[in-house]
């Protein structure tokens, strides 16, 4: 057995690793690393920072994969010095450890610009997990943050940190943000889209001196002005750490040199990753450090073939809803470059790609990077583009989407951070019958770095694996460039709490009839209550609690639990309906009275006469359930099912939900309130109830799914709600149950409903819990309305004296 | 009296809230006067598809869609937008005068009850 040693345990250390296994070989491996954590992803710290990810969500590679592969990791410990003629590594502790062959993965620092004062306390680097534990133990609400560096980091810092409360601003020396890898143009639409998150953006700012005793209290700039802070976060850069390299003698100039595979100045000796200067060439990207690796991998396992040439520097902003890709050259001034450029202020969307005699140089993406691939591929190939001139910033449409996937080449990368093609992943659906992306994942590695192209893996699976299933991805309407559910992904990572800054931040500032009823209810939905209720962006129904009818007049259906009411109910219903005149009184299909052609300004005296809550039946929410009389007076009845049906409405009664739910509880199989066409239903037996989910007998007539078979009326209540819960949280807005479930797949949803992890149900239930804790009844709001003049008719000031003809 | 039009005094500012419409009755006209974060602008309560209550509808940029089938008009113009067949409703010249909503309207409208010319 050789003995390897590899200093550093970070991303580009352990691929080098991870390809070394891929061969046979005699090593002994130990893998030295400064801080003590296992192999994490280091590019998503920022969304460690920002809350959307757990520590533990992105670790790499945890304990167990070390033991598996007898790896010998010791963590903590920092290598202090290289001795070259005994072949050992020296530790902080003065230990010696001797190597056969040497891995340099020592990666790199932030860079700290010399300024006054960066030794104060709260000044921080964002670098480690660490760092960003630091950080998030000093953020809180309503503290002032600088970011120095308004670069990729620097702005997911800001974020990060915006995201945890705090007041922050982002100081940048450059005229642009992200200077290095956007144009002007881009720049703007960047800055505008920050801003819009609320961060200020200070450009072009030279930081002079940091302020403050011993602790941060702001920041001078050269130009005089100053900025209060209480924390200083320095995203300048980085630095190879190529010191230790350097004093055991070895080659080193910015980073430490290596050759085209990976081999120092010493022939022991091999380098990986950021700590390395290749060509005059220094990295702080992924893509390039995975594609060392390989050939590190190679040539140290006497496989020595392979080449690195240097990589395609291509860069992607990590903040949910700022779409930004940048890639190649940006240079406009180079020769005979030509420009293409498109731009629509409106949705924030600015795309430029740089040709070169007809081949693909460098692109900038803003707010729609759905064609990153293709791009990146055409110029990692040097794809002669003169038959697609007339398709470059709009690929015609494909009436079929996996045309588009079936056009790649199985040479072209999906997985740009693992440096993953299309053939490794279509191999490994087939060899190892994959059929999830989790498990894809697993096995490439693709999607696995800034995850970026999960999307296209996932086409890839659709293509590839008859069942594949995952939701269909259509935007919510033209206001946004996004889906549904990525919309509601960005809602909830980002802590958005209302429809306009929804729409300001990430649409076209407008919204529409479409996005806003959904957005309120997304909103209401995430954040139960905590939200800013904006009745604007309601539908008339929700704004009045009623159902707008064909002459603007308004239907009123009270609540009545189970369809039972009592003869004071119905003698009030008769008495409101004689005083207001109602033209018509209605028994309606849900077992409840409705009054219709009410008047809007008479809506709160209505509801006030009747002393009955909403029935909800104007919304998009819980309506009724339907009940029989069940063992109470039917000579079949099995089950109670009218007291079983009063408690499901009790329990989700004032609930909103992406669309109606319809609800029946039946005490026998004879199915009399039809439960097996709702939207949820719960069917008697003899000694238990079956529950069943997604039925309809409307524009759809479908007979609803077995959810569970149980045997206690408490747990027919607990499917029940599980399954409204789980609805509530996945569905489309406007997408019944049963488009729901045919959707999803009813294993799929009992997978994650009834038969979920104790600890996913509770989950779920809980959150029910917290939402129904806020829910009440929408006709209190009859004595307490949102604006004052909603249920009141405006008399004008001026009254022309009226003349009668 | 016809085509005289008249500045008509309607209701103070705050009881219209931003981004959203409120019926008013004058004579026999009906008006919707809408909000638009402090720029108020008044068309006929009336969709001319099939009488919808256009102050109800939602609010999109400058345009209102009716609640009853959706269809969807320019506050400024009143023109309807992407319709199926060009169509529009009435638009009145609106200002604000020291916090109250001034329309100007048709003299002749506004002061014919509309119980009695429906009733003819």
């Amino acid at each position: 057995m050789k003995r390897l040693i590899v200093i550093g345990n970070g991303m580009a250390g352990v691929a080098a690793v991870e390809q070394i296994l891929k061969y046979q070989h005699d090593f002994e491996i130990t893998i030295f690393g400064d801080e003590i954590y296992a192999n994490y992803n280091r590019i998503l710290l920022s969304l460690v920072l920002a809350g959307e990810k757990s520590t533990e969500e992105i670790i790499l590679n945890n304990h167990d994969w070390y033991r598996a592969n007898g790896i010998h990791a010791r963590l903590g410990i920092r290598i202090a010095a290289i001795n070259i003629g005994s072949h050992c590594v020296i530790d902080d502790q003065g230990r010696a450890t001797e190597y056969d062959k040497l891995i340099l993965a020592t990666g790199s620092r932030a860079f700290i610009p010399p300024i006054p004062g960066v030794d104060k306390e709260n000044v921080h680097v964002f670098r480690t997990l660490d760092d960003t534990r630091a950080l998030l133990k000093k953020a809180r609400p309503g503290l002032k943050a600088v970011i120095i560096g308004g670069g990729l980091l620097g702005l997911e810092a800001a974020r990060g940190l915006q995201i945890r409360g705090c007041e922050v601003s982002v100081v940048h020396l450059k005229e642009t943000l992200m200077d290095r890898q956007l144009d002007l143009t881009a720049g703007e639409y960047l800055k505008r889209k920050i801003e819009s998150l609320g961060i200020h953006v200070l450009l072009p700012k030279h930081t002079a001196e940091i302020l403050g005793n011993h602790r941060v209290e702001g920041v001078r700039f050269e130009s005089g002005e100053e900025l209060e802070a209480n924390l200083v976060v320095i995203a300048a850069g980085i630095r190879p750490n190529a010191e230790l390299a350097r004093d055991a003698g070895l080659a080193v100039r910015r980073g430490i040199v290596v050759n085209d595979y990976m081999e120092t100045s010493h022939p022991d000796i091999f380098a990986v990753g950021e700590c390395t200067e290749h060509r005059g060439q220094t990295f702080g990207l992924v893509a390039p450090l995975m594609e060392q690796a390989k050939v590190l991998g190679a040539t140290i396992t006497n496989h020595r073939g392979p080449a690195f040439t240097g990589a395609l520097p291509a860069t992607k902003l990590k903040i949910m809803g700022v779409d930004i890709v940048s890639a190649g050259s940006i240079d406009e001034t180079e020769p005979d470059i030509e420009v293409l450029r498109y731009e629509d202020p409106g949705l924030g969307i600015y795309k430029k790609l740089l040709l070169q005699h007809n081949r693909l140089r460098g692109f900038i993406l803003v707010g729609d990077t759905e064609h990153e691939h293709r791009y990146l591929d055409w110029m990692r190939t040097g794809a002669d583009l003169r038959e697609h001139r007339r398709h470059l910033l709009f690929p015609p449409q494909d009436a079929d989407p996996g045309l588009e996937i079936a056009d790649m080449r199985d040479s072209e990368i999906v997985c740009g951070c693992n440096g993953v093609r299309k053939g490794d992943i279509i191999a490994a659906i087939h060899k190892h019958g994959i059929t999830t992306l989790a498990q894809l994942k697993r096995c490439t590695r693709a999607s696995t770095g800034c995850g970026s192209c999960a999307h296209v893996c996932e086409k890839l699976l659709r293509a590839v694996v008859p069942d594949f299933q995952k939701e269909t991805e259509s935007t919510l309407c033209s206001c946004f460039p996004f889906s549904y559910d990525r919309l509601r992904e960005i809602v909830r990572s980002q802590k958005l709490k209302s429809v306009q800054e929804v729409l300001n931040v990430y649409g076209n500032r407008k919204g529409c009839e479409v996005c806003k009823p959904a957005l309120s209810y997304m909103l209401d939905m995430l954040w139960c209550g905590e939200h800013e209720e904006d009745r604007s962006a309601r539908f008339i129904n929700d704004r009045v609690h009623a159902n707008i009818q064909k002459d603007g007049t308004f239907s009123v259906v009270p609540r009545m639990r189970g369809g039972v009411t009592s003869p004071a109910e119905l003698r009030r219903i008769a008495d409101v309906a004689e005083k207001y005149r109602v033209p018509m009184v209605k028994v309606t299909g849900s077992q409840r009275i409705d009054l219709l052609g009410i008047k809007k300004e008479d809506l709160p005296r209505v509801w006030a006469d009747l002393g009955m809550p909403s029935g909800q039946a104007y919304t998009k929410g819980v309506r009724m359930v339907k009940t029989c009389v069940g063992t109470e007076f039917c000579r079949f009845g099995v089950q109670d099912s009218t007291r079983a049906g009063i408690e499901l409405e009790r329990r989700l009664e004032n609930l909103y939900t992406p669309h109606k739910v319809k609800m029946a509880v039946v005490g026998c199989p004879r199915n009399c309130a039809e439960a097996t066409v709702k939207d949820i239903g719960m069917v008697g037996q003899d000694g238990g109830w079956q529950v069943v989910v997604g039925g309809a007998a409307g524009k759809n007539v479908r007979k609803a799914d077995l959810l569970v078979t149980v045997e206690t009326t408490e747990q027919a209540l607990e499917a029940c709600m599980l399954f409204f819960q789980y609805y509530r949280e996945n569905a489309n807005y406007l997408e019944r149950t049963y488009d729901f479930v045919e959707r999803l797949g009813i294993e799929r949803v009992r997978k994650e409903t009834v038969y979920a992890p104790e600890a996913e149900k509770r989950k779920l239930l809980d959150r029910l819990a917290r939402s129904k804790a806020l829910a009440k009844d929408a006709w209190l709001e009859g004595q307490n309305p949102v604006h004052p003049t909603q249920f009141v008719q405006i008399q004008p000031i001026d009254k022309p004296a009226l003349t009668t003809l | 009296m016809t085509n005289t039009m008249h500045w008509t005094r309607i209701t103070h500012t705050e009881n219209i809230p931003v981004r959203e419409g409120r019926a008013v009755k004058v004579g026999e006209l009906e008006i919707a006067i809408f909000n638009l974060n402090g720029r108020f602008l008044t068309i006929e309560n009336r969709c001319p598809h099939k009488g919808g209550p256009l102050c109800d509808g939602i609010v999109s940029g400058t345009t209102v869609v009716c609640p009853l089938h959706g269809w969807r008009f320019d506050l400024e113009s009143g023109m309807a937008v992407m319709a199926s067949e060009p169509s529009c409703v009435a638009t009145f010249p609106t200002r604000v005068e020291e916090g109250i909503v001034l329309v100007n309207l048709p003299v002749e409208r506004t002061t014919r009850d509309s119980k009695l010319s429906d009733s003819k």
